[in-house]
């Protein structure tokens, strides 16, 4: 299943580019509203956010780049803006104009990239934004000036408002009626040796431009130079060598760049900016609280654990909300229909593969509602500030704090919010990382074991003997989580520690409209990556448990009732009895389903770990979900499969549960490698599909799963053969 | 002195930008170079990482990475 959807090839495109935290987005949110389109780029982990804005000629397609500081890339992920800038990328058309976002607070820096951006020689609107911010820290701007010397339009602006975005939109308009125009470029010592490597290439098809041997020479190690490299066997590293020591004796090409463009951007902004205050505005009250030592790490603490709150318990209703209104649905059509495969399909199939899906909603949306509030205000960059050196200790940086908070309530928001980490390598550690936190679906299975399993006494007087080994349990999920992180870090993701350079933005007022489509945007990335493949696995489960339908076993069961309702006179006695056959019957059928072959097929290769097939079936019918093993050891074990974890006659079921020779099944040993088994196993197929869709593609997954499962299945083993 | 040797409030000049790789080339993307003026704003927990401020915008960096970067401290 491709991830990038095409784009109208017909429709003229914009991309819009520009530096972090400059509006960008909220301004493409605010031109495009809900006309967008998320989708991936094919090989990278980057997403690509498209819109439809209406100007005079028609309909035109916005393509909103990452934010980035400069053109230069060290990674594919990082090229991806300059393909598309060219019109490298297949479904994307060469963009017509390209509209460049400037933070007015911060010309400077900003220009840094914006310079760049102009020698691709593109039609090209610049937007002041945020001119009411400069404003009123005294910052004022000739904005015409700017225009005659950049030669391109500039208009000043905020993201939010109507007559701006008009403005604004009138001269887009104006520039896709232009045609490419030849700028200066800044560096033109770098140009002219592009020149000339361009001329010396023999490959005539090659798709290398003059900026990308201008990007590999500067980028020594980049993605451009591999590029170059790649494109031809004639091409050498010595030549790229020779021509960068000539271009800078004594230094790099980078640093010659960066001299240049800042010599030309320190010479303008000294003409064009007037600064009033001397006293830079980011020495403000509110920031001294929230990025103090003591105070803001005491401030951000409790931030934490109010998100934490909100996303374990205000969800809980909304998501029993949910389990309820699915139940109530599936008995509305049970009583329509009649008893057979359609009306199973439906309700135990359908509705609760529906439900399997939309119960993450509420979770997700709650905690993309703060992340975005808190991203969008300025408060992420200071909490990762805060937080990076105890997740330095893990192997990480203080951008992954959140997501791993997050995973504790559920893996699956968890893992959509490493999109917060700009670092690729550290995004997928923090991807593999977060599972092994102690999620809610985990609550239920720990829950059932530990109350059948572990006495419930008190340790040394203070102690719970239950809580404590629930305590262990979460322990065990982060160790396994850090560890995890520090060996792929270690082994797998070699390459040195990414640098920590994060811009501290001034706050601000989150603009309401972009965040809510942000947050559905969210919501229905899940709904369409993740809910397809969760609901096909809820059917093929459903599937597995209902078929063959034996029958002789179903006839046999069916004359048991009649006798009961013939020969009990008492109707309560009648019912309590018909309700155990039952039961029984749910056993039995589900021993003969294919799950039941399945698990006593497979059964031999979890022999080692003291698990019988009913285990067995209940593992596998789990695999798209640890908690179904419950309602799973339910229906086995006959006590019907509408049992929760505080069923006490599972728990008792579970505790006499003898094999053939009389044996206990659930000695101590299978217990505990029972609760290690799914404290580290990935039984949890909403996880790996967004796990797929976050990383495009199924190789991370895959290995996650493999890896986590078997983790698992040695730690069990060990468990019961030591125990 | 290096960058990262700035107490909260003292300023200073950049003199160098020390490396060759994709970092500096960052640092110096983001604007610190030759003749840049920044000032120490804060420190986190335990004195790492850090945020300066680079011409009117904070910026958070490590220590390690401040090492890198040489400057004359301003006296006033």
């Amino acid at each position: 299943m491709p991830d990038s959807s095409p784009l109208n090839t017909d429709q003229p495109t914009i991309a819009v580019v520009g530096n972090p935290n400059t509006g960008k987005s909220t301004l493409f949110n605010n031109l495009t509203g809900l006309r967008q389109k998320t989708a991936n780029y094919p090989g990278v982990t980057v997403e690509r956010h498209t819109g439809t804005i209406h100007l005079d000629q028609g309909e035109v397609t916005l393509i909103d780049l990452p934010g980035a500081y400069s053109l230069a890339a060290h990674s594919p992920d990082e090229m991806v803006s300059a393909d598309v800038l060219l019109g490298r990328i297949e479904d994307v058309p060469l963009p017509s104009a390209i509209l460049v976002v400037v933070d007015s607070t911060n010309l400077r820096r900003n220009l840094f990239m914006a310079t760049q951006i102009l020698e691709l020689n593109l039609p090209v609107v610049v937007a002041l934004n945020m001119i009411d911010l400069a404003t009123k820290r005294g910052i004022s701007i000739d904005s015409e000036r700017l225009s005659n010397e950049l030669k391109v339009p500039v208009v000043p602006m905020i993201a939010g408002d109507a007559t701006c975005t008009a403005h604004l939109k009138k001269e887009l308009q104006e520039q896709l009626n232009q045609t490419a125009t030849e700028r200066n470029t800044l560096v033109p010592e770098v140009r002219q040796q592009a020149e000339k490597l361009l001329a010396a290439q023999k490959n005539t098809q090659s798709t290398i431009t003059c900026f990308d041997l201008e990007r590999a020479i500067i980028d020594a190690g980049g993605a451009a130079e591999t590029r170059w490299l790649n494109s031809s066997s004639t091409h050498s590293i010595a030549t790229l060598q020779s021509v960068r020591s000539e271009l800078a004796p004594a230094g790099t090409v980078a640093a010659l760049e960066a001299r240049s463009r800042y010599a030309w951007i320190d010479k303008l902004v000294r003409q064009i900016e007037t600064r009033s205050t001397s006293k830079s505005p980011v020495t403000d009250l509110i920031d001294r609280a929230t990025s103090h030592s003591l105070i803001g790490t005491f401030l951000f603490l409790a931030i934490m654990a109010t998100v934490f709150q909100a996303v374990f318990s205000w969800a809980g209703p909304i998501m029993d909300a949910i389990d309820g209104l699915t139940a109530a649905l599936a008995t509305m059509v049970n009583s329509y229909l009649p008893e057979g495969a359609l009306a199973s399909l439906i309700t135990d199939g359908i509705i609760a593969g529906v439900g399997s899906v939309v119960i993450f909603l509420p979770q997700i949306i709650i905690l993309f509602a703060f992340i975005i509030f808190l991203e969008d205000s300025g408060y992420m960059a200071r909490a990762a500030f805060l937080m990076d050196r105890l997740m330095r200790a893990c192997g990480l940086s203080g951008q992954s704090f959140i997501p791993m908070l997050s995973s504790f309530a559920c893996a699956v928001p968890g893992i959509m919010a490493t999109r917060v980490i700009p670092n690729p390598r550290d995004r997928l550690v923090t991807m593999i990382a977060a599972p092994f936190m102690t999620c809610s679906a985990r609550l239920p299975v720990y829950a059932l074991l530990i109350a059948a399993f572990v006495p419930d006494r008190s340790l040394l007087g203070i102690f719970n003997l239950q809580g404590l080994v629930l305590f262990g349990l979460y322990m065990l999920g982060i160790v396994g989580g850090i560890l995890t992180a520090l060996m792929m870090k270690r082994f797998v993701l070699k390459g040195p520690t990414p640098p920590f350079l994060i811009e501290i933005p001034a706050y601000r007022l989150p603009n309401l409209k972009s965040m809510a489509i942000k947050l559905l945007d969210r919501g229905k990335i899940f709904l369409r990556r993740a809910g397809t493949v969760i609901f096909t696995v809820a059917l093929v489960i459903w599937a597995l448990v209902y078929f063959p339908r034996p029958e002789l076993l179903l006839n046999d069961y069916e004359t048991q009732r009649i006798a009961i309702i013939d020969s009990v006179s008492d109707p309560a006695m009648a019912a309590q009895q018909i309700a155990a056959i039952d039961h029984a019957e749910s056993a039995a059928v589900l021993e003969q389903s294919y799950l039941g072959r399945a698990g006593r097929t497979v059964q031999p290769l979890f022999a080692p770990l003291g698990w019988d097939w009913k285990i067995t079936a209940g593992v596998i019918a789990s695999f798209p979900a640890r908690e179904v093993v419950v309602a799973v050891l339910g229906t086995i074990y006959a006590v019907g499969d509408n049992v929760d974890e505080t069923d006490t006659r599972l728990m008792q079921r579970l505790r006499n549960a003898r094999d053939a020779d009389g044996n206990k099944v659930f000695t101590t040993g299978v217990a505990v490698g029972l609760m290690i088994f799914y404290a580290f196993c990935l039984q949890c197929m909403a996880t790996v599909a967004i796990m797929r869709r976050e990383t495009n593609g199924w190789k991370w997954p895959i290995a996650a799963w493999c890896y986590m499962t078997g983790l698992g299945y040695f730690g069990a083993l060990l468990a019961y053969q030591l125990i | 002195m290096t960058l990262d040797q700035l107490k909260p409030g003292q300023s200073g000049t950049v003199t160098d930008v020390s490396g060759t790789g994709p970092l500096t080339q960052r640092l110096m993307a983001l604007g610190l170079l030759e003749g840049t003026p920044v000032a120490m704003l804060r420190r986190a927990l335990g004195g790492d990482p850090l945020e300066i401020d680079v011409m009117g915008y904070a910026l958070s960096l490590r220590q390690s990475e401040a090492r890198q970067i040489t400057i004359n401290i301003d006296h006033s």
